[in-house]
């Protein structure tokens, strides 16, 4: 290349970045999109089909809408496709008054012709509800979020009342049926793609290309390596101002972190080294409370356990700090009650529970038991936010107890259906359990976890059944004031503390990085990652 | 100039015979079914598996089977990979050209760094310029990569934050895949962000090419010593001397094309080299090139790809090494044929 040429080449790259930037048109590429480092290649394009945090992330808030959503400061019911709904005094009816303007994507693989109606969202739901809906089959017929909350048993019908009225009929009254169908799952999907599908006999597309509402439509996926994302132009709230958005699927935290130094991701996911990320001034660690509480339950129908002596003899013997550190490596909150800090049902007045061994024994030795007893403690066998690592948490709680002269057993060498079948028929004495809400009401913990119905048919593994409870938490569904509600609850938690069915321990956090140049609120509490709204300077 | 080429092309084709010999047999080697081994289908039914040992000649002696395969190479089937289900061969076509390109350049950049250092070197013979590039060769050569590679990235990437750790481009230029190699697809592309596009692919090249490049650099450097002092030593640089040609314009003149061609013979042999190292750097910084794919394969015991990856490899080397020699004969007469000279 001769000199003349050459300097020609550096002119015209010279061009291309100093004046590209003159111009919003030639704005960088990389100044207005998004690449996300997440944690892992999503199970399918469809929420409804999988719960897993990583697919609720790539999929639920950018793909698609809900017919209500949660307001992402404090967690209230808001209007989304349904831009109002009404419930009939019984409860047993709920009507959903939709939008008009609610537009699908637009895509190489499919052009809508028409605007969101009653039809999609009968579709959406008669998938889930309907064994003989012609999608139902297609991708396994299994929706976890809906069998897990009963949906299909609450649900006795969806009914389309006009082009833009639908009305579910309840089989009871359910409070938390509204916080359930904003859940990241009860997404709406398309009739008409589904059609289209049909005709094309490529039905099993529907939940690898998919076409929704939200804010972001598909445009690639490079299997374990990329999504890509563009916005959605025809988008019914005020459209993203990015260009693209980006997942790159970075399964090792280093490179994540490595990729988020050198500015290849703009978020990533589960960052580690916290302290290195806090330093760097380009770059700001963020964290939220999730919606979930890991706990230690004992079987209140067995002896010892029966004596709330014992019980919370062995509160006063858990030294929370230490499992903190050892099993959360600090990524999380103590927990002082059942609910974390998050929900506004949260009582800043009820304290952590005190550490004191000699309390422990004393009370001990009060309940009869002044040289201890051997007990099991059952510690799940698989890994959740909640709890990332049961085993280890059962080996400190065995030494803790260790010095109140308590010998554990440790049980976990059960398959995870069949641990939880077990307990289920109560052959534990006391297990290490968690649970992730669903939805943000706070019912959701305190009905699912101690109350007496679900002790006989639910998920109360401590089979604790108090009729106060029972009153103060029913009491608090009947009301709509939420002072009142929060003085029921309140008084809820303090019984948990005194009587101790179990003991909560911690709520895990989530965290994530970003550049400074991106702005905007991220991370919900429930729900996992938001791009909606975001932007890059 | 006819003998030259048939002597390579006997040597290709033996060389080839051992090497699909080898694949063939690494399937009965490999545990498991070697008919699963040959052809990946590892899900298959027992009817398709019978319809694949008819394709496959199963049942026949090893020769038959043996020549069955070659055909169905010579027809670009190597079978499906066991991990992702897709055809090894376009696997291996998907993932080929970001491989040459890393090499390539690589191969380059040692080629003009190395080789003038060691004329250098060797114009300054025992002086301290000559001992210095002796010491930096030698450091040079025995880093191991993957410490070198996650060095560059934990100073350029993570301390610096000047270049890219992974990858050949970032995600958020979309290029179309028409040659496979990203430069010159990106300069192809009608694409509004070529330019950036460009810019950023360089970005992305520049850590693993330095890794990759650097051992053979030095292996360069030492060669073109060697080759620039035997040079100075011939007759006719003697004979130039006593001309009375300045000593500048005898190392132009003279030294440095006679003292290139003897570099030129062993680039081809440094290639192998250079590839191995490639693969390890492929791992380090996510280079989508076959070398990565080839360990991944490794380790989910995708036997199937080893088999194909092998192979595609070995004559890829080989290819490259044909051509410098072709290379090597153009530029040097001796080495075409013999009346030429002594």
């Amino acid at each position: 290349m001769s000199y003349s040429k050459f300097s020609y080449f550096l002119s015209l790259i010279a061009f291309s970045t100093l004046f590209g930037c003159d111009t919003n048109e030639t704005l960088l590429l990389s100044e207005k999109s998004i690449i996300y480092c997440s944690e892992g290649a999503p199970e399918s394009f469809n929420p409804q089909l999988v719960t897993s945090g990583t697919t609720i992330d790539a999929t639920s808030n950018q793909l698609y809408n809900r017919l209500i959503e949660f307001d992402p400061n404090d967690n209230s019911i808001i209007p989304a496709i349904a831009k109002s709904w009404h419930v009939t005094r019984d409860g047993k009816m709920v009507t959903f008054y939709l939008r008009k303007d609610v537009n699908f994507h637009q895509t190489a693989y499919f052009i809508p012709t028409r605007a969101l109606n009653a039809d999609d969202v009968l579709f959406s739901f008669n998938r889930m509800l309907d064994p003989v809906n012609e999608y139902h089959e297609v991708s396994g017929g299994k929706y976890p979020f809906f069998q897990n909350a009963q949906l299909d048993d609450l649900i006795e019908s969806v009914e389309k009342i006009n082009d833009h009225t639908v009305r579910f009929k309840l089989s009871q009254p359910d409070s938390s049926f509204l916080a359930n169908i904003g859940g990241n799952s009860a997404v709406i999907l398309s009739k008409e793609y589904s059609e289209h599908l049909i005709e094309l006999n490529a039905m099993q597309e529907i939940d690898m290309f998919p076409i929704g509402t939200g804010p972001f439509k598909f445009k690639q996926y490079s299997s374990g390596a990329f999504i890509r994302f563009e916005p959605h132009s025809k988008y019914w709230q005020e459209q993203s101002q990015l260009k693209q958005l980006v997942y790159d699927i970075t399964p090792r935290d280093t490179g994540r972190l490595t990729k988020l130094l050198a500015g290849e991701c703009d978020v990533i996911a589960y960052p580690i080294a916290h302290e290195k990320i806090k330093q760097h001034p380009g770059l700001a660690l963020e964290s939220v409370t999730s919606f979930n509480v890991g706990y230690f339950g004992f079987n209140t129908t067995k002896p010892p356990f029966d004596n709330p002596l014992v019980r919370k003899a062995i509160s006063y013997a858990i030294n929370k700090q230490a499992i903190l550190e050892t099993v959360y490596t600090g990524q999380a909150d103590i927990a002082n009650g059942l609910i974390p800090n998050s929900s506004w049902a949260y009582d800043d007045t009820i304290e952590s529970q005190e550490y004191s061994i000699s309390k422990a024994q004393s009370l001990l030795a009060q309940a009869g038991y002044p040289d201890g007893f051997v007990m099991d403690l059952w510690a799940m066998p698989v890994q959740r936010a909640y709890n990332p690592d049961a085993v280890t948490m059962a080996k400190l709680i065995q030494a803790d107890l260790q010095k109140i002269s308590i010998k554990v057993d440790i049980v976990s060498d059960y398959e995870w259906s069949t641990f939880l079948r077990k307990i289920s028929e109560g052959e534990h004495q006391s297990v290490l359990l968690g649970w992730s809400a669903d939805h943000p009401d706070p019912d959701n913990f305190f009905s699912t976890l101690l109350s007496c119905v679900s002790s006989v048919t639910g998920s109360n593994r401590t089979f604790w059944c108090n009729q106060d409870f029972d009153q103060l938490i029913q009491s608090a569904l009947q009301t709509d004031n939420i002072n009142s509600r929060k003085a029921l609850y309140s008084k809820a938690l303090k019984l948990i503390n005194e009587e101790v069915p179990l003991i909560p321990i911690a709520h895990s956090k989530r965290y994530q990085a970003r550049a400074n140049s991106v702005n905007g609120k991220l991370l919900r509490s429930i729900g996992g990652i938001d791009f909606n709204g975001v932007t890059k300077n | 100039m006819f003998i030259f080429t048939l002597r390579r092309f006997n040597l290709f084709f033996f060389t080839m015979l051992l090497l699909t010999i080898l694949s063939f047999s690494l399937s009965f080697l490999f545990p498991g079914e070697q008919l699963v081994n040959l052809t990946g289908q590892i899900n298959a039914t027992p009817e398709q598996l019978a319809v694949l040992a008819n394709e496959y000649q199963h049942q026949a002696g090893f020769i038959t089977q043996y020549f069955n395969y070659v055909s169905h190479l010579f027809h670009g089937d190597m079978g499906y990979s066991m991990a992702s289900h897709l055809p090894v061969a376009t696997e291996i076509f998907n993932r080929l050209p970001a491989t040459i390109e890393l090499t390539s350049v690589a191969l380059l950049v040692a080629m003009f760094v190395g080789i003038p250092i060691g004329f250098f070197a060797a114009i300054y013979h025992r002086k301290t310029p000559d001992n210095i590039i002796l010491g930096v060769a030698m450091i040079g050569y025995s880093v191991p990569v993957f410490w070198l590679g996650i060095l560059a990235i934990l100073v350029f990437s993570i301390q610096l934050g000047w270049l890219p750790s992974a990858g050949q481009i970032s995600l958020l230029f979309e290029i179309e895949h028409v040659t496979g190699l990203q430069l010159i697809d990106i300069l192809l592309s009608d694409s509004p962000y070529k330019w950036q596009a460009f810019i950023d692919a360089t970005r992305h090249l520049i850590l693993p090419v330095i890794v990759v490049a650097l051992a053979p650099a030095t292996i360069f450097m030492r060669l073109a010593r060697t080759a620039m002092l035997e040079v100075l030593e011939t007759h006719y640089i003697k004979a130039a001397k006593a001309k009375g040609l300045t000593f500048w314009q005898i190392i132009y003149r003279h030294a440095m094309r006679n003292a290139f061609i003897k570099v030129i013979r062993d680039v081809g042999l440094q290639f192998a080299n250079l590839v191995t190292i490639a693969m390890v750097t492929e791992v380090i910084f996510s280079w989508p090139g076959i070398g990565r794919w080839l360990i991944e394969s490794i380790y989910q015991r995708d036997y199937t790809a080893i088999q194909g990856g092998l192979i595609v490899l070995s004559t890829f080397i080989f290819i490259v090494h044909i051509i410098i020699d072709f290379v090597y004969a153009a530029l040097n007469p001796l080495a075409r044929e013999p009346r030429h000279g002594a």
